[in-house]
């Protein structure tokens, strides 16, 4: 979706506000946001790409007026309501609803680390054919798909070249949405600056971008 | 809060005098104290949030208290700064870094959430590499840790592919016209970790003193390592 998230090439935006010897977490409730979304994710009633899909459709004012956490956690509230793991009604009284039952959770101290360590990669082994070769000349495709999508704006209609082919990974178009992966080839596709930004732009710089099948077109 | 406190000096208003000021004094001098106190609306909804799924047997107190642990102690650039000492002093390593990512990495026991295919881009004389994400906060977990905050914001996400030159200077980096700079945006499951160039003068240096020099902004690409300055004992 053409959301404010995508927001490379955007102007106006301000300093980058640097912090030094910045801690980890900011609060102690960030790093509980964080676990909790590290650990409930287990239950696999979604997927990273439907988590950062409910990040994108938070109302642009939200988005920008929320810290980092503030965001992780309304849309983990909002993708467990969604997916039935809890209710709204559970969520603000903050109880559990009267004569449900306890289960147990798939992650536990014992199993934490292991559990971090072998969750599941996007990469997938189908014997899916690339559409492009390396050094071939590419355009990004102009589409503006109203759901969840990892091509960015500012390389839509712009031409690159494949500069590596990273192999075959589940497509978040779909998976967001629960469509399913549609295994295809990701490549790395190098832009000139030029061709993004104009004449202005250095002639030798470039930027790289990790672009699927689907994305690309023939030019 | 607004509402509170003009209710709460709308409410003194009828008190006179010099009791008056002093208490208000007071009086708002606790308040300003309380509010400090008082936890914050996300920490409150954290928390009834935590203790509903604690109830429901959904989550683990105990696994969220390893994960925050984790990411607080034992994940972080001093990771990336081992593989990045490893590369520079071993050439065979450092070509196999280059060359398969996945590989290099997992002989040192690097690899799982977010850092499954991890790139590592290296700095050259001729090439600088700076890391983004503009799309979300993409960034090699295993390696570095979670993101700071000006890696996820605004300001830097929307910069980094317009204007990266601008984007160093203000960290402080300026390049020769000469220098390529190859910006990569992480838009799908690949993770980049920038390679930086080994200072001049470091020719004598340990592995473990090579590492102690790299740092985490310049694994990003915001900077550049360099030598302590003269007299600091390595």
């Amino acid at each position: 979706m053409n959301g404010v998230h995508d927001m490379g090439g955007e102007q106006g935006m301000g300093p980058i506000q640097y912090e030094k010897d910045e801690p980890v977490f900011h609060a102690s409730w960030e790093g509980r946001v964080y676990a909790i979304n590290r650990t409930l994710g287990a239950w696999r009633k979604w997927n990273l790409d439907a988590s950062r899909h409910g990040v994108e459709l938070l109302p642009p004012a939200d988005y920008f007026r929320m810290s980092y956490y503030e965001r992780w956690l309304t849309r983990l509230i909002d993708i467990s309501i969604k997916t039935g793991l809890v209710t709204r009604e559970e969520v603000e009284s903050g109880k559990p609803a009267p004569g449900s039952s306890k289960t147990t959770p798939p992650i536990t101290a014992a199993n934490v680390e292991a559990a971090a360590t072998i969750r599941a990669s996007a990469r997938r082994s189908e014997a899916v054919a690339p559409r492009f070769a390396v050094g071939q000349l590419v355009r990004a495709r102009n589409m503006n798909p109203v759901g969840h999508t990892r091509l960015p704006r500012y390389v839509r209609a712009r031409s690159g070249t494949i500069e590596r082919d990273h192999g075959v990974f589940l497509f978040p178009d779909t998976n967001a949405h629960f469509l399913g992966e549609k295994p295809q080839h990701v490549y790395s596709v190098r832009f000139s600056a030029r061709e993004l930004w104009g004449n202005e732009a250095r002639p030798q710089d470039s930027v790289h971008i990790d672009l699927f099948d689907d994305y690309l077109e023939p030019t | 809060m607004d509402t509170t406190r003009r209710g709460f000096l709308g409410s003194t208003a009828a008190v006179s005098g010099a009791a008056m000021t002093q208490n208000l004094a007071q009086a708002a001098d606790e308040h300003a104290h309380d509010h400090q106190a008082l936890p914050s609306e996300p920490a409150l909804r954290v928390k009834s949030l935590e203790s509903l799924l604690v109830e429901k047997g959904l989550v683990d107190p105990a696994a969220l208290d390893a994960v925050v642990d984790t990411y607080e102690r034992k994940v972080g650039p001093r990771n990336g700064a081992r593989v990045v000492a490893r590369a520079w002093f071993d050439p065979a390593y450092k070509a196999r870094l280059l060359s398969d990512g996945r590989i290099a990495l997992r002989e040192l026991g690097y690899g799982g959430a977010q850092g499954e295919d991890t790139l590592v881009v290296e700095n050259t004389p001729h090439v600088h590499n700076l890391v983004v994400c503009t799309l979300c906060s993409c960034y090699p977990w295993p390696l570095l840790g979670l993101p700071p905050v000006w890696y996820k914001s605004a300001p830097y996400r929307s910069r980094a592919v317009i204007d990266p030159r601008g984007v160093l200077r203000e960290f402080g980096v300026t390049l020769a016209d000469d220098v390529e700079v190859h910006v990569w945006d992480s838009t799908a499951e690949l993770r980049y970790l920038v390679l930086p160039e080994r200072p001049a003068g470091s020719e004598h240096l340990s592995e473990d003193a090579l590492a102690a020099l790299v740092t985490r902004d310049a694994m990003v690409g915001i900077a550049k390592v360099a030598l302590p300055q003269k007299g600091t004992r390595l």
